[in-house]
């Protein structure tokens, strides 16, 4: 039994029941690394230093019996978009190439206060725009990691996850600090856990969610204890499945896993109902518009003038800046803050930008209507499954159609792996209330318990 | 021809924090050596708005009858410029905190009402500073640093009343304590917008935006400057063009900066990490008792109750400490005037001088009064009460007890003057004949050898009297 295989809840039994000290648990990772990372290239920058250092302090602890923390001896991969003070962030760009930022993320301060082992940061598209590069999904299905921690602007996470066989996690807005993500689109970046099942996913929100005062959109709520409730009871549970999610896009393969899905929870007790929502038909173009347009704001501050980047070519202060960000910036992220400065202009603004937020109000009415009736929706995440992300040939909107809607409206979405086809994984979405993982993690652990696809999708 | 002008004002808040993070406001520090990750714009900081900002602009609002918005929010002001960390300034665009309000200028007859169009929060940029060499050095510290927006509407029609205006809103504001306003340090700073019209409308010239003005003596001439520059181009049937000029202090004149042809779009946009600021009616009733008189209303009110000419009352109520003590001072002791000669001349000096301020005064109003009492009783001399109160100012202190101490009582004893006063006239009868012959200034002479003799603890007026009386005999 290769330790790197296990999954979090299994490796902190054995921790904490000294049957393996983390030591051991971090080389087996590390030696996965150095088999697979040549081939994955799931890593931006491998710390293993720290690591090492870390998981001798946690088994030190663990000899002279002092208390250890939920995660203590997990190794963990952060996406190279969250800030962690002392270690280079790029955000896979050259912009930021050089930026070790003298802060760290709240969730990531979190994460390492309940002795997570810090490996490394992983490799993304240039500030998440694309999807084709997911480093943090690929690190923990190649056994380079036993979780990570990502983020979620317009899907990554779940479609990352879904197609590596993982679990994803798109909290709702709010639940989860945005200190320390380098911001894409503020309204709805968010950073969720990615990891092997539900159990370890519920056991990483535990640690990361909760009130932050030093984000100003955190939500204060009751904490939440994620792990008590994961025992798949899903009876009387009403699941609405929107028509317009199932139509003619949907490929073989993936519209027969949606219908087993569907009798999955079926079997499980709950009932699941056609629903329509009209306004998804526009939710691609609004996404579009909101995100390309904080993007294009986001992003303003990189000027080569007090960190990162800075161009060796110029004669003044508008050539320094003009120049910096025309080396700094790749094709992918200056497409798109040209596209949003463009929606925001005086003169189109009431045409596009505005319009989108119109629509944005009318996708949250009507999931509020369909809430008000049903617990949970159930969708595919992408039309047509992929080998690798950057190997579909769907374009971007095609890859996002179904995940956008929950980062407009905030809700919380998961996405989770329902079946095989030729070798591709194929995933289900559940969305919820807002600040009711609670319920999506229920019904996720009663559906994994019955597929359990899990030997299948192991490396 | 009329003159139009309305007012850009920018003030700097005193709070002790910049607007979005905990960094320290205070003026003159060593460069860069106040600012955090969130006022250098660092990727992934994240802006927090103090509290204690929007309570000034609310202020700032009530004391010059503004509605106060009971829900406004926070833009994005699109621009790039080396001293704008993010590559936006965060403002309030379409939803400011305050509007409608006015402020007045003006007496009686005259009395006029400025409308201020709006008020809103922003945070100012950081400050560039350009070398003889052709280099820009940059400094954050002001990166960040609250500041109030205060837009009036073009009511204003000279020089004159833009000055009035002007120091009105100063002594307003200074009087909250929401800010320093010293133009010359930058607390205050003004635009102005100004155009002339014809009495019959038919002709105007294009608004032109002044800036770099760095004292109200600067408004004025700029002002003074732009009016003859209007008004030539227009005789000669041109006119001028849209455009900001700058004000050279050393020429005296303005000069273009820029066009206003091409305006910049600075696509605002609702600024996603910060929600929507929203007051409730308790809120703002509360803010509302905590605002001072104001300076007008005081002012207005002394010249009613006190009686005072104009000059002692503007001296007397610059500051609010100054007129409280002024006040308090006359719960003790009845007479306005008396008390703002010694105020305006004795205390005043004194505070200058030693660089003492009013809560730092060792004595009390009481005190103050009690002092008074003592001169006007005739205890001691008015210049021993000067003595005194040099003692009590520097020391603390009773002030009989002061002058006891110093054996400054004034002699009252009518016996003893007498006795005093005979012994004078015996020594003096050249004096005492010239008197009696009708030379009414050996009077004065024979006081003063009294006085004399009495080494400065005589009480003139008992002198005086007793003098009389034996010189009658």
């Amino acid at each position: 039994m290769k330790l790197y295989n296990l999954s979090i809840y299994e490796i902190q039994e054995k921790i904490k029941g000294k049957e393996v000290k983390a030591m051991e648990v971090l080389e087996s990772i590390l030696k996965r690394i150095d088999t697979m990372e040549t081939k994955v290239q799931s890593y931006i920058t491998l710390r293993k230093d720290i690591a090492l250092e870390k998981a001798k302090a946690i088994d030190k602890k663990i000899e002279n019996n002092e208390p250890i923390g939920e995660l203590a001896g997990i190794p963990m991969a952060i996406k190279d978009n969250i800030c962690t003070e002392g270690i280079l962030t790029t955000c896979g760009s050259k912009m930021l190439s050089n930026f070790v930022p003298p802060y760290s993320a709240t969730a990531y301060e979190r994460l390492l206060a309940e002795d997570g082992i810090m490996l490394g940061k992983t490799n993304m598209d240039e500030f998440t725009m694309g999807s084709s590069t997911e480093g943090s999904a690929a690190a923990v299905a190649a056994g380079e990691a036993l979780f990570a921690l990502g983020s979620d602007t317009g899907g990554a996470i779940r479609q990352s996850s879904a197609s590596y066989g993982l679990v994803g996690l798109k909290p709702t807005y709010g639940l989860v600090s945005r200190y320390g993500l380098v911001a894409m689109a503020n309204s709805l970046d968010q950073i969720g856990p990615i990891t092997k099942n539900v159990t370890d996913c519920a056991m990483v929100l535990n640690t990361i969610a909760g009130y932050d005062h030093k984000d100003g959109t955190s939500a204060s709520r009751k904490k939440v204890d994620y792990c008590k409730n994961l025992n798949g009871d899903i009876k009387g549970l009403k699941i609405a499945l929107p028509r317009e999610y199932f139509g003619e896009g949907l490929s073989g393969p993936v519209q027969s896993a949606l219908v087993e899905a569907v009798k999955v929870f079926q079997d499980l007790g709950a009932t699941c109902y056609e629903v329509s929502m009209p306004n998804t038909k526009y939710a691609m173009a609004a996404y579009n518009i909101i995100s390309q347009s904080e993007a294009s704001l986001a992003l303003s501050r990189f000027d080569g003038i007090r960190y990162g980047y800075r161009s060796q070519n110029y004669t003044n202060i508008d050539e320094l800046v003009r120049n910096t960000r025309t080396e700094g910036f790749g094709l992918e992220v200056k497409k798109r803050m040209i596209m949003g400065t463009y929606w925001l202009s005086s003169n189109h603004r009431e045409k596009y930008y505005k319009k989108a937020e119109n629509i944005r109000k009318l996708l949250k009415m009507e999931l509020n209507h369909i809430f008000s009736n049903y617990d949970l929706i159930l969708t595919p995440i992408v039309a047509r499954a992929a080998l690798n992300l950057g190997e579909s040939n769907l374009s971007q909107n095609e890859m996002d159609q179904y995940t956008v809607p929950s980062s407009l409206t905030g809700i919380p979405a998961l996405s989770i792996a329902c079946g095989l086809h030729d070798g591709l994984a194929i995933g289900i979405q559940l969305m919820g209330r807002h600040f009711d993982e609670e319920t999506i993690l229920k019904a996720a652990r009663g559906f994994e318990r019955s597929i359990n696809l899990n030997d299948q999708l192991r490396p | 021809m009329k003159t139009i002008i309305g007012l850009e004002i920018h003030v700097e808040l005193s709070t002790k924090s910049k607007i979005f993070c905990s960094c320290s406001t205070d003026f003159g520090a060593m460069p860069n050596h106040q600012c955090c990750p969130i006022c250098l714009g660092m990727p992934s900081a994240m802006p927090l708005l103090n509290e204690k900002v929007v309570q000034y602009a609310v202020m700032a609002g009530l004391a010059l009858n503004c509605n106060i918005a009971r829900e406004s929010k926070m833009d994005r002001k699109n621009y790039f410029y080396p001293d704008l960390v993010k590559g936006y300034q965060i403002t309030q665009y379409d939803q400011p905190l305050c509007t409608k309000g006015f402020l007045e200028i003006g007496q009686g007859e005259n009395l006029k009402r400025i409308g201020i169009k709006r008020i809103h929060i922003e945070e100012d940029t950081g400050k560039s500073l350009h070398t003889d060499e052709g280099m820009t050095l940059l400094d954050y510290n002001r990166s960040g640093v609250p500041l109030i927006e205060i837009v009036t509407e073009p009511h204003l029609n000279s020089a004159a009343e833009t000055k009035e205006f002007l120091e009105s809103l100063r002594d307003i504001l200074k009087y909250m304590k929401i800010s320093d306003v010293k133009m010359e340090e930058g607390s205050l700073r003004c635009d102005v917008n100004i155009n002339m019209v014809s009495e019959d409308g038919k002709i105007a010239s294009n608004i032109t935006e002044l800036k770099n003005l760095n004292s109200f003596k600067s408004v004025v001439r700029a002002i003074e400057f732009e009016e003859a520059r209007h008004k030539s181009l227009l005789a000669a049937g041109r006119n001028t063009s849209k455009e900001t000029r700058r004000w050279d202090e050393v020429e005296g004149r303005t000069r273009i900066m820029r066009s206003k042809e091409s305006e910049v779009d600075y696509r605002y946009f609702p600024e996603p990490d910060i929600l929507n600021i929203i007051l409730c009616e308790e809120e703002i009733k509360r803010i509302q008792e905590t605002l001072p008189e104001l300076p007008r209303a005081k002012k207005q009110r002394w010249a009613k109750t006190f009686k005072l000419p104009e000059y002692d009352i503007a001296v007397l109520t610059s500051s609010v400490e100054l007129s409280s003590f002024f006040e308090e001072t006359l719960l003790y002791y009845r007479d306005p005037k008396k008390l703002s000669n010694w105020v305006m001349t004795e205390l005043l000096r004194s505070m200058n001088e030693k660089e003492i301020n009013i809560s730092e005064f060792k004595f009390t109003p009481k005190d103050l009064a009690s002092l008074l009492f003592l001169i006007d009783e005739g205890v001691i001399s008015n210049s021993s009460g000067k003595k005194v109160f040099n003692e009590m100012f520097e020391k603390g202190g009773d002030p009989r007890s002061i002058a006891e101490k110093n054996g400054l009582i004034q002699i009252d004893d009518i016996n003893l003057v007498e006795k005093v006063v005979r012994q004078v006239l015996l020594e003096n009868q050249e004096s005492v004949d010239d008197y009696r012959n009708g030379k009414d200034r050996a009077f004065g002479y024979l006081v003063g050898t009294s006085m004399k003799a009495f080494k400065g603890k005589g009480n003139p007026q008992l002198i005086n009297k007793v003098l009389k009386k034996l010189l009658e005999e």
